[in-house]
């Protein structure tokens, strides 16, 4: 697996206007810092283009492109995809927080195992399908808030007991010491699992914050990659 | 957690007592040892992985006498020292009963081998032995299978010869022995 060079939708949206510098460095507790070393998130702005686009269908370049990632990605590739560096990386990762990677699946392998169940990368919406492009062509996993949801800077800390999972009324408590992205003042999803509920984008959304979790064994350019290929296909005008 | 010349600071509660004297004494810290763990995990994941991969399909986890009894915690955490230990524990197993399994196969794959070899050398001896091409570790749905030349006249003058046959069935069901042109398309 390897970075493609190409953008999501193959329609090249002004790729020189994207700088390494508008990526930025999510923040991360103390104990993180010292214990796990290489965990890194790192976050994105993207301001989307077709307003009211991100639920709706997919322009055509990024239905093609899901096409030809289909085609690319048969049943020998889904079998031993969890040998490929990056995707093995969040396996290791997985394990050393206490995820089962054969029971709760990493992106890529969720990914791989839709694709044979369904018979093809289906689209399920613009951002959906963005998000999706980055995921098979880089390994990487990206998150899409709602930049209007979030609250100052994020970064990844431990929860503490019965925090609550998002801002909204009702939002799911945590147990003490989930590993969650919070920003300034609110856990906002468990790491590698679902976003909180009401931060999430919803059709309307103008302003995405993005981000990925980059791992040992992960090289910086995938991830930067990964969220390159979001940005550049959500500003697309 | 304990090895020759290993002396763990007593931090927390969970650390089990672990105290080794050795000429050296080397001070590690928690932290160091929980390192070496996650080192270790990630060992045995790539080689897990690549028993799983390499032997597709013919092993898989649900092979595993544990499957589904792993050592997970319940959501993404960092991981104490004796969890840590669990999971790498639980990891080491699995890999050995997967190491096993491999093994089990390539010596199932070289039996087979060898009777193909032996089937056509001297079919004569095998007669109308079948061996599917998977057990050979190749994919489809091809059998070999010693049957006699011509038929009835072979089995009784006792010409027999190796056939592979055609391999895997149609995806809509047998042909139309009726021909064509007679119930549907």
């Amino acid at each position: 697996m390897s970075p493609d060079s190409s953008s999501a939708g193959r329609e090249e949206p002004a790729a020189a206007e994207l700088d390494v510098a508008e990526l930025e460095l999510g923040w991360r507790a103390r104990e993180l810092e010292q214990d796990l070393p290489e965990l890194r998130l790192m976050i994105a702005q993207a301001r989307v283009a077709r307003i009211g686009s991100l639920r709706t269908r997919s322009p055509p370049g990024i239905e093609d492109r899901l096409r030809e990632l289909s085609n690319r990605f048969r049943g020998a590739r889904a079998v031993t995809v969890r040998r490929e560096p990056v995707p093995a990386a969040y396996r290791v990762f997985f394990r050393q927080i206490g995820l089962d990677p054969d029971v709760v699946r990493t992106p890529i392998e969720a990914a791989a195992l839709e694709r044979m169940m369904r018979g093809g990368f289906l689209s399920g919406g613009m951002l959906e399908d963005v998000l999706l492009i980055a995921l098979v062509d880089t390994g990487v996993p990206v998150w899409a808030l709602d930049a209007e949801a979030v609250n100052g800077p994020l970064g990844i800390r431990a929860s503490s007991e019965g925090e609550p999972l998002g801002r909204t009324a009702g939002a799911p408590p945590l147990p003490a010491g989930r590993l969650v992205v919070a920003d300034a003042s609110t856990a906002l999803a468990s790491l590698f699992g679902e976003l909180a509920p009401g931060h999430r984008a919803k059709a309307d959304t103008s302003r995405l914050t993005l981000f990925a979790i980059q791992v040992a064994g992960v090289p910086s350019l995938y991830v930067e990659q990964a969220l390159w290929t979001c940005r550049m296909a959500l500003e697309a005008p | 957690m304990t090895q020759p010349g290993l002396v763990i600071d007593r931090v927390r509660p969970d650390i089990g007592a672990a105290s080794v004297a050795s000429p050296s004494r080397v001070e590690v810290g928690e932290r160091d040892v929980r390192n070496a763990l996650r080192r270790q995990i990630a060992r045995l994941e790539r080689e897990s992985s690549a028993i799983l991969a390499g032997a597709f399909p013919y092993i898989s986890l649900a092979d595993l006498p544990d499957f589904g009894r792993g050592a997970a915690t319940g959501g993404p955490c960092l991981l104490t020292l004796a969890e840590l230990e669990r999971i790498r524990d639980h990891l080491a197993g699995q890999v050995q009963d997967l190491r096993r399994l491999a093994v089990r196969r390539v010596e199932h794959e070289r039996r087979a081998r060898e009777l193909l070899d032996g089937m056509k050398l001297e079919p004569g001896r095998y007669k109308f032995v079948r061996l599917p091409v998977r057990d050979l570790g190749e994919g489809g749905c091809g059998v070999w299978e010693v049957r006699p030349r011509l038929g009835l006249i072979g089995m009784l003058a006792g010409w027999w010869h190796v056939k592979l046959s055609s391999g895997c069935p149609l995806p809509r069901g047998p042909r139309n022995l009726r021909g064509p042109g007679v119930g549907g398309f």
